[in-house]
């Protein structure tokens, strides 16, 4: 179906090594390993998708964060505010989920440790693909998770958020092929004029190389 | 209505390939005024005049069905897309209008509106609606705009088009919501517009996203795209806390009502 959009999922265009999935249950081998009785799950429902988005949040922060602790040298004044602006968004994303699970009664997901194996903080286009795939995998996630979204307003929420993540992919697309049709790409947008979407499963497989701490999400098959 | 259809149909490329045959017999749109009278808004605006704002959905009180508010959803993305579709294809068509370094750009944008209009107009005949015509447009607002004769002008408004379009698709969520497939390929198309609002908006050396109300550098004339963007207040998390208001105010994007979107976009439609 859309199997060249799959790539820009394929984390190992940047460099990374996946090097054991952290997501209890994408091992395909050992079927006997006693499961971890603390490890997370997102839960069920719609406390599930917002644990999803803020899991996913998290990470966005942490790499950002990393990213404006130390910029990458000989980084212009133009690119220094946009990944400073970037970071400020994703900070408030990842802290409005936990105050918002939290305000609905439920168990935020707990903080996540990542890595971030392959990628150089000190090179500039380490840094652009990086932020690339974790822009495009916030986008095709919110796609992906809107159809399972049962209260109105977080899916309104979840709205106002997924636009301002495709505003950051493109410009981050645009900042490594200035110029051209990067920005909105064919490899993120089909024939139809639709960006990816994606099931949970697929972008927790996907972005499994990022997260250090395990978590699982029974309800979506995950762990 | 079998969803796993729709979806099956939706995300199967050969079916929006086949030319949706355009309905014969629909009125003309003409006559729409600024003042947006009613009983001349073209089809696919009409049934938002009258709609009120925020987190959109049918309620008990109003007269649609959910199917309705579905298709009517539809109706008004598919005119803003026949709006931004025409937009290009003239700016592109325009000698000397684009500067050769930019028409890549305005060529992918084009062809995603393009796209977009014929996919909207699969999706309403899936749902066995008639798709609107295309309205006659007057990108001159009555005057009031050149954005063929002036770059800077057809910069501006482009700018305004997809900000618009990314408010418009999300004020409509609650709408489509009842039919997964179509909600799912709304979302999909929503973040197609907001790349594009980004890149646009960054080529008129603005930041990709918007900063409390200020659309950057335009012109009064569309304050109403970006009336409101500056809401702090999510769900009752207040998002300037963190680092001031610009940064709060762009990490969320702000939804448009139905009417707001068809008065923005009937400023457009002769």
């Amino acid at each position: 179906m859309d199997t060249s959009r799959r790539n820009f999922l394929k984390l190992s265009g940047v460099g990374l090594v996946v090097a054991g999935l952290a997501v209890v249950g994408c091992r395909d081998d050992n079927m006997d390993m006693p499961m971890n009785q603390n490890v997370f799950d997102l839960g069920k429902g719609d406390v599930g998708i917002l644990n999803y988005a803020y899991a996913l949040e998290q990470l966005e922060a942490d790499f950002y964060t990393k990213v404006v602790n130390s910029f990458y040298s000989g980084i212009s004044m133009v690119e220094k505010q946009l990944f400073t602006d970037i970071y400020n968004h994703e900070v408030i994303h990842r802290d409005f989920f936990k105050a918002a699970i939290t305000a609905a009664g439920a168990m935020p997901t707990p903080k996540l440790e990542f890595k971030y194996d392959g990628v150089d903080f000190k090179s500039r286009d380490s840094i652009l693909a990086t932020a690339k795939a974790l822009e495009d995998t916030g986008v095709a996630a919110y796609n992906g998770a809107g159809k399972y979204i049962t209260n109105l307003d977080y899916l309104v929420i979840a709205g106002k958020i997924v636009s301002v993540e495709a505003r950051h992919a493109s410009a981050i697309r645009d900042l490594i092929s200035p110029g051209s049709g990067a920005f909105s790409g064919d490899d993120v947008v089909n024939a139809n004029g639709l960006d990816v979407a994606k099931e949970p499963k697929d972008i927790v497989m996907a972005a499994g190389g990022f997260f250090k701490t395990p978590f699982t999400w029974k309800e979506q098959g995950i762990g | 209505m079998n969803l796993l259809n729709i979806l099956d149909k939706l995300s199967d490329d050969q079916f929006f390939t086949k030319m949706t045959s355009r309905s014969e017999g629909l009125s003309d749109i003409a006559n729409f005024g600024r003042k947006a009278a009613i009983a001349s808004i073209p089809l696919g605006l009409g049934s938002f005049m009258a709609t009120s704002a925020k987190a959109e959905t049918t309620t008990t009180a109003s007269t649609f069905s959910a199917a309705s508010a579905l298709t009517d959803a539809l109706q008004l993305a598919l005119v803003l897309e026949y709006l931004e579709d025409e937009y290009y294809r003239t700016g592109l068509a325009t000698t000397g209008l684009i500067p050769s370094s930019d028409r890549a750009v305005f060529q992918q944008i084009s062809k995603h509106e393009t796209a977009h209009v014929a996919f909207l107009k699969a999706a309403l005949t899936s749902l066995e609606a008639t798709p609107g015509a295309k309205p006659k447009f007057d990108f001159t607002a009555g005057g009031n705009f050149q954005p063929f004769s002036d770059y800077k002008q057809f910069m501006i408004l482009a700018q305004a088009f997809e900000d618009t379009g990314v408010r418009a698709y999300k004020g409509q969520a609650g709408n489509v919501a009842s039919n997964k497939a179509i909600l799912q390929a709304a979302l999909q198309i929503h973040s197609v517009e907001a790349r594009h609002a980004s890149q646009v908006r960054r080529m008129r050396m603005n930041k990709g996203w918007i900063e409390l109300k200020d659309g950057g550098n335009m012109p009064a004339a569309t304050n109403a795209v970006y009336a409101g963007e500056e809401n702090v207040i999510q769900a009752g998390y207040n998002t300037s806390t963190l680092f001031g208001a610009a940064a709060g105010s762009a990490s969320f994007d702000e939804t448009l009502s139905g009417s707001d979107s068809a008065a923005i976009a009937g400023l457009f439609i002769a």
